[in-house]
């Protein structure tokens, strides 16, 4: 037993160490989680240290420990070890220790596998835990919090209530004091009307008193003073107080208001019978309107007496009412009462019920409608079709109307083109006026030209004979070296007179090319005699003249002016031009 | 429209004879006597003091002055100036004083209302009506002229007697269902007796001329009731005005209400059409106010006013009366048919610029006449649908269905109109002031 013992005693250590690894588990976890392995190497320490310091397993134990491991083992659901006695000592089989070892590990593994599930388990209850605790509270002080209220409410309803009941209380006391006030204002009203009335006939006594002395007095002064008396204003005598007079008053009242009754009354019948006669009417109404379709089937051919007699019958009894009422009209009130009360009451009902076959009708017609009408898509689809045609159509007629407003456009056009025609016309007359103004100017241009060119060609010849007669004048001047010099020089000053008076006319007829260059500057000159011409700055030149050389005064007046100066010094020139020409033909015939 | 000049006058005492021929006045205790189209003074009697009241006989031919602090009346003759006739009443008093519709007979009401004494002038003789009540209106003639009904207090209880005016026999005597009767008053054809009960309760009694009770109307109960009453010259309707504003009109055949007038001060009605009158100062140049024109007078500082037709809703003037007061100012104060029984004049005292114009056939507002100042008076014209009216200016308003205008009074030396009232042709009407009087013609149809 004492082996049996020990054992456990053994393994206490390993259960305290086990405990004390549960305990300490927080800090062996990261250890045991982050190196699995050294668990191994650790244990093999651990063995080992138990084998140096508890020494489980001794050389001379050996079997007794295997007896307990497999003891142990064998509670465990594990085979044991077998023990080799083979050789000289018995020695463990090293295939089943590894084997136990080897479940032993596992079961070691699976053991704190679960741990750690039932760890993290734990954990999680201890939150859950937690949570139902919050929870629960939260809950509990929720309770409290209603339960609070709930007393405060009650507080408040006992506190109403005693103000209910002190109102109450209140309203009793006032209704009191208010059946007393009513009491008090009734028996003051009593009492006013009794101390009024009391009055009043103090006041009746004294004024009694009063007309008795009166009476009694004889006031001397109450007096009436005529000078005489007056007659009555519809001038008969006053007549005395009688029984008759009383009834002939009575009767008079009476007349009187037996007159305003009979008045009342015959206004009142006027009244009534203009009613009847609007009853009458409507009566008539009623039943003509009734009636349209036994009086179509009293129209229908006699052939077929039967319907007719039915349609008289059918029409009878309201020719019947008819006469009755009219009848009934004439009678007395008490008597036609009934009867007209009752015949606007058949004809009230006839009417009803027509009005009911007329309704019944209506929606008869309109239920077989409803039965023939298309159905609701079919509707709507034509109806969109419709309303897209009408969509088109509205386009057309738009476009329409714009088309005949253009068309209305043209004719507006026309009548601007008139307008604008009539401009063109003004324009076009006053064009034609400066048309001809300017053919006019073109014409004594072209004339200017003329008289220019003709100018510049009697220039050219001038300059051909100039040019002949320095050739002369040379050759005679070279023959002058010669002894024919006397016989030659009388030619020369004739010549010399020749040329004498030509400068003279030439710058009397210079204004007009000075004139015209300067009022048609930039116009193209025809040039048909330019290419043998000189130019009109080289004529200028050899005229001595430019545009400046003129008087300033004349170059503003205008052309036409300045044309007709031109063309009158033209005419004054025209005899010196001509003797010019003369000497130009002699001097060419001569050379 | 055309201004006569203007007459002096005392106590606003004038009255023209009911033939339409004559004008009476009084100044102090003289009695003037004219003409009225020639205004010429026809007669000037001398009493032998002021006199309080004035009224012509029934015929024409007499005036009767009343001195009521003297107990006195004097009866002038028209046609025979020397006659005369005076009565004294003696130390019993005076208080009221009037003629019988036969025009011979005159009835004082002594002080404390001790009795009526009835003075024929045919024979001198006296007669006495008991028991007389002071009230509102205690007595009422028929229209014509043949019975007197008369409310009367006896033990306590009010009664109303019918006397024959002939010879002043009693007729009817009958207790009156009122708690305390404040006026009598026969329907125009005179077979219709209306009695209505004093302000504190609402009642209106229609009795037959027989005395029989022909109905009993009460609007409402526990408040103010009726304030004046006013029958329609065909004595088809009876209008009663009361202090909750409204104006009831009664129908002649079953004596219930037919329609009931409201005078809300806002007036949303289109077919109500409101006239309001704009006063305008003329705007004087100031280099016009020479020396000359103030001294002109009045007439530079006179306002010229004018109808405008506001658009709807117009809100009319109300003042708020004064509960503390007695005679409250409030309810319908003044009632009166137009001639031709189509249109209805009333007045509300709370809103006193305003005149409000009823159509009879309608059964609605025609017209609301709106004013610058509180109306003093209105009287429909004799023959026409004519309304005139005055506020106490210097102008006289008119109203007809045409229309309406303001015309002011054209007389020297600012003519303020305090009281007006008709020539029975209706051709002429008589502006009182406050101690002259003015006749004004209207333009006829001669004219123009």
């Amino acid at each position: 037993m004492g082996d049996w013992w020990t054992p456990p005693v053994m393994t206490d250590p390993s259960l305290g160490s086990r405990e004390l690894a549960g305990v300490s588990h927080v800090e062996e976890s990261p250890s045991r989680h982050d190196s699995p392995p050294p668990t191994h190497s650790s244990k093999g320490l651990a063995k080992h240290s138990y084998s140096l310091l508890t020494a489980f397993c001794t050389e001379e134990n050996i079997a007794q420990c295997v007896v307990y491991i497999n003891q142990e083992a064998a509670t465990l659901g594990l085979c044991g070890v077998s023990i080799e006695t083979g050789g000289t000592e018995p020695s463990l089989g090293a295939v089943s220790a590894l084997n136990l070892l080897y479940e032993l590990l596992q079961l070691q593994r699976r053991g704190l596998q679960t741990l750690h599930d039932l760890e993290n388990q734990q954990l999680k209850n201890n939150s859950d835990l937690d949570h139902l605790q919050h929870n629960n509270s939260r809950l509990k002080d929720q309770l409290e919090h209603t339960r609070r209220e709930n007393s405060g409410l009650h507080e408040g309803e006992r506190q109403l209530q005693l103000k209910i009941q002190t109102l109450q209380r209140y309203l009793k006391s006032e209704k009191e004091e208010v059946q007393k006030l009513q009491s008090i204002i009734a028996s003051r009203a009593t009492q006013y009307n009794h101390d009024a009335k009391r009055k009043e006939r103090e006041s009746t006594k004294i004024k009694e008193r009063l007309n008795q002395l009166l009476v009694d007095k004889r006031d001397k002064r109450l007096a009436i003073e005529v000078v005489n008396c007056v007659g009555r204003a519809d001038g008969k005598r006053g007549l005395w107080k009688t029984n008759k007079m009383e009834a002939r008053h009575e009767g008079d009242m009476y007349k009187a208001l037996l007159s305003e009754y009979e008045g009342r009354h015959q206004a009142l019948m006027q009244e009534n019978a203009e009613l009847k006669k609007l009853l009458q009417l409507i009566k008539k109404d009623m039943v003509s309107m009734l009636s349209p379709q036994k009086t179509s089937t009293k129209v229908m051919p006699p052939d077929d007496s039967l319907e007719q007699a039915g349609g008289q019958a059918g029409s009878d009894p309201d020719d019947e009412v008819l006469e009755c009422s009219r009848d009934l009209m004439e009678q007395s009130c008490e008597q036609a009462r009934e009867q007209l009360a009752n015949s606007i009451r058949l004809q009230w009902r006839r009417l009803k019920t027509h009005m009911q076959r007329l309704d019944s009708q209506v929606s008869l017609a309109a239920s077989r409608e409803q039965e023939e009408v298309i159905s609701r898509r079919d509707h709507e689809e034509t109806l969109t079709r419709m309303k897209v045609e009408l969509q088109q159509c509205t386009e057309f007629i738009h476009i329409q109307q714009q088309l005949l407003q253009q068309l209305s456009f043209p004719c507006d056009e026309e009548t601007a083109a008139m307008l604008n025609d009539g401009y063109l016309l003004e324009e076009k007359e006053r064009l034609k006026e400066e048309w001809s103004l300017f053919h006019e100017q073109k014409k004594n241009f072209e004339r200017e030209r003329k008289n220019f060119t003709e100018a510049a060609i009697r220039l050219g010849r001038e300059k051909k004979t100039f040019e002949e007669d320095r050739a002369l004048w040379l050759k005679t001047q070279f023959l002058n070296l010669t002894p024919f010099v006397d016989r030659k020089r009388p030619a020369v000053s004739r010549s010399a007179t020749a040329i004498g008076p030509d400068p003279r006319p030439r710058v009397l007829s210079s204004p007009a090319p000075s004139c015209t260059s300067s009022s048609r500057t930039g116009v193209s000159t025809p040039v048909s005699a330019s290419l043998s011409l000189p130019s009109t700055t080289e004529l200028y030149r050899t005229l001595q003249i430019g545009p400046d050389s003129r008087a300033p005064g004349r170059r503003g007046t205008n052309r036409f002016q300045s044309s007709e100066i031109v063309t009158k010094s033209r005419l004054c020139d025209s005899s010196a031009d001509c003797t010019v020409f003369a000497l130009v033909r002699e001097e060419n015939g001569a050379s | 429209m055309n201004f006569s000049e203007v007459f002096k006058l005392s106590n606003q005492l004038c009255k023209i004879s009911p033939d339409g021929k004559y004008l009476a006045n009084c100044v102090q205790y003289r009695l003037v006597v004219r003409d009225v189209n020639t205004l010429q003074i026809l007669q000037l009697y001398t009493c032998l003091d002021q006199v309080a009241h004035m009224e012509w006989s029934s015929d024409s031919l007499f005036i009767l002055c009343a001195m009521y602090k003297r107990g006195l009346v004097q009866v002038w003759s028209l046609e025979q100036p020397d006659w005369h006739c005076k009565i004294d009443e003696g130390s019993i008093g005076l208080v009221s004083s009037r003629w019988s519709p036969d025009g011979r007979h005159i009835l004082n009401t002594t002080e404390f209302h001790l009795r009526i004494t009835v003075w024929s002038l045919c024979n001198k003789s006296v007669s006495y009506i008991k028991y007389p009540k002071a009230c509102q209106k205690g007595m009422d003639f028929s229209a014509d002229g043949r019975y007197v009904a008369l409310a009367e207090r006896r033990d306590c209880k009010d009664h109303i007697s019918v006397f024959v005016c002939d010879d002043w026999h009693l007729l009817r005597h009958f207790e009156a269902e009122t708690q305390d009767l404040a006026g009598v008053e026969w329907s125009p054809n005179g077979c219709v007796l209306a009695a209505w009960d004093s302000c504190l309760e609402y009642k209106m009694l229609l009795y037959s001329l027989d005395g029989r009770l022909l109905s009993t109307y009460s609007a409402y109960e526990w408040s103010l009731g009726i304030k004046s009453v006013a029958w329609s010259p065909s004595s088809q309707f009876l209008a009663i005005g009361s202090y909750d504003e409204k104006v009831r009109i009664l129908n002649h055949i079953t004596w219930k209400k037919l329609v009931e007038f409201e005078h809300q001060a806002t007036i949303t009605n289109s077919k109500a059409v409101v006239f309001k009158e704009v006063e305008k100062r003329p705007v004087v140049p100031t280099e016009d106010l020479s020396i000359h024109q103030i001294a002109m007078g009045s007439s530079l500082f006179d306002t010229r006013s004018k109808y405008e037709i506001p658009p709807l809703p117009v809100q009319v003037p109300v003042v708020k009366p004064d509960p503390d007061r007695a005679n409250p100012k409030i309810g319908i104060s003044a009632v009166a048919f137009s001639a031709d029984n189509r249109y209805l004049a009333t007045k509300n005292d709370c809103m006193p610029q305003c005149v409000w114009v009823w159509d009879m056939r309608t059964m609605g507002p025609a017209a609301v006449l709106e004013q610058t100042a509180p109306v003093r008076c209105f009287a429909w014209e004799p023959r026409r649908a004519r309304l005139a009216f005055c506020t106490g200016n210097t102008k006289l308003y008119l109203w007809s269905p045409a229309g309406c205008l303001s015309v002011e009074v054209a007389v020297e030396g600012g003519f303020q109109v305090q009281s007006l009232f008709w020539h029975c042709s209706g051709d002429s009407l008589v502006l009182l002031g406050k101690d002259q009087l003015c006749l004004c013609y209207m333009a006829t149809k001669e004219e123009k």
